[in-house]
């Protein structure tokens, strides 16, 4: 008798756990960008308790670890009295993480947009929106791409952390494939293959936003540069 | 249920105890290990060293698109199998070396390239040997405009060492986490472990951005 599994007999849980991690990396970057446009903004604020604010909250996430933040939600707050449901507690500690970080490339980028855009918006009489919106933000947006695809990847590779608050994502059966006696090697190869592809399309992807922001903005890049690979980088350093 | 602050004062000490024997300790020997093993593998695609500088671009790109927690596991549990085996320290240090190591590679290049062509001139007018070039001339320039960002490196390495409490490293947030389990209260053991990671990283990473800002003025 021969019960040792194969990787084969485990790709339906694989498959599985995938659905997991996908959904809430696809959530968590959701309510990341959302944080880290927000709370960029609000830092660039003119008045010093609203950016007062938002610096506090930025240096806190940045500060103490994603894996507190998250196991602090999933174990500490129902102490509380506050309990949420693990998937909830995932997407919201990659997205406050992240989206602290993020905050810092939006608030960067749209400090790097050329002095004299805005000068030149101001000169043609645009309103405070209009000149946000027309001129600044679409300039923002494509240079910000690059670092921001450097955080999505971070996200994605921050995942199996929640196979540590009860989700059964790809990391979750990739463990229960050791547990029942499968080759750990090949498992987590095969594992680290399927994060590689992963954090590849995820590339793939900011490539081609980038090249459509840019586009916008009359800039056209060779259809090429979508398959460029990039250079994850930790968040701490990211600009 | 509330704070309980005789609970806190009790668990403090076991938690600093905790986090300057394994949390610190495992980021100051992997920062090591990372900055030496990165200066390696740049000089090694510097040098063009054939088939080497390919394996270790390809390396590289694997590691640091891959996670650090998998990449852990697979030297905590998959390394026995074939014969190796480290403790949990030795694999945490070597885990968090290596994979930081893929992102010194390239900030040394970045120094390496920063040093100005006219040194390397130099260094061949004078007929320096290959070897003193780079260990007398070009790396002391390189390693001094690099040493903030490998300063940001550690920061962010600090940070990722709550992943060695899964392959059973009692750093602060594994022993946050036993104390709970004992007391079946989380808050006051986990809430601290995030006060000491903030305490420790933001006054870090505020010195770091005063160095980095004086080095860029000269």
């Amino acid at each position: 008798m021969n019960d040792t599994p194969t990787l084969f007999d485990w790709t339906g849980n694989l498959v599985s756990g995938l659905g997991v991690t996908l959904l809430i990396t696809a959530l968590g970057t959701a309510l990341m960008l959302v944080v880290s446009i927000v709370l960029g903004l609000l830092a660039r604020s003119q008045r010093l308790p609203v950016r007062g604010m938002a610096r506090t909250i930025i240096e806190f996430f940045r500060g103490t670890s994603l894996p507190i933040q998250l196991w602090w939600l999933f174990f500490a707050l129902p102490l509380l009295g506050i309990k949420f449901d693990a998937v909830f507690v995932g997407v919201l500690a990659f997205g406050l993480n992240y989206g602290a970080y993020g905050a810092e490339v939006v608030r960067g980028s749209i400090n790097s947009v050329p002095r004299t855009q805005w000068e030149a918006a101001i000169a043609l009489n645009l309103s405070p929106w209009q000149r946000m919106t027309r001129v600044i933000w679409p300039q923002a947006i494509a240079l910000m791409i690059p670092s921001m695809n450097n955080l999505f990847i971070q996200l994605l590779k921050s995942t199996p952390l929640l196979y540590t608050i009860s989700l059964v994502d790809l990391m979750t059966m990739g463990e229960s494939f050791r547990f029942a006696g499968g080759n750990e090697t090949v498992m987590y190869l095969a594992l680290m293959v399927i994060y590689f592809i992963l954090a590849y399309a995820v590339t793939f992807l900011s490539n081609m936003a980038e090249i459509v922001a840019k586009s916008k903005l009359g800039r056209h890049e060779g259809l090429r540069s979508v398959f460029r690979p990039r250079k994850p980088v930790p968040s701490e350093v990211a600009p | 249920m509330n704070w309980d602050w005789d609970y806190a004062l009790r668990s403090l000490p076991v938690l600093l105890e905790h986090f300057a024997k394994y949390t610190l300790v495992a980021t100051v020997l992997g920062t090591a290990l990372a900055a030496v093993l990165g200066l390696v593998f740049a000089v090694i695609r510097r040098l063009r060293v054939p088939v080497l500088a390919q394996l270790t671009t390809a390396f590289i790109e694997f590691i640091r698109s891959t996670p650090l927690l998998i990449q852990l596991f697979f030297l905590f549990f998959a390394l026995p199998s074939m014969g190796v085996t480290l403790s949990p320290m030795t694999a945490g240090v070597i885990g968090l070396g290596v994979h930081y190591a893929c992102y010194c590679a390239d900030v040394y290049r970045a120094g390496i390239e920063s040093v100005p062509v006219g040194q390397w001139e130099a260094s061949v007018a004078l007929q320096l040997p290959e070897h003193a070039t780079w260990t007398k001339v070009i790396l002391p320039q390189a390693i001094r405009n690099v040493l903030p960002a490998l300063g940001n490196y550690a920061i962010a390495m600090f940070k990722e060492t709550p992943f060695l409490a899964l392959i059973t490293v009692p750093e602060l947030l594994r022993t946050a986490r036993t104390l709970g389990s004992d007391t079946y209260e989380y808050l006051e053991p986990l809430t601290l472990a995030g006060l000491i990671f903030l305490a420790a990283s933001y006054p870090t990473a505020l010195l770091l951005r005063r160095v980095e800002r004086r080095m860029h003025a000269h």
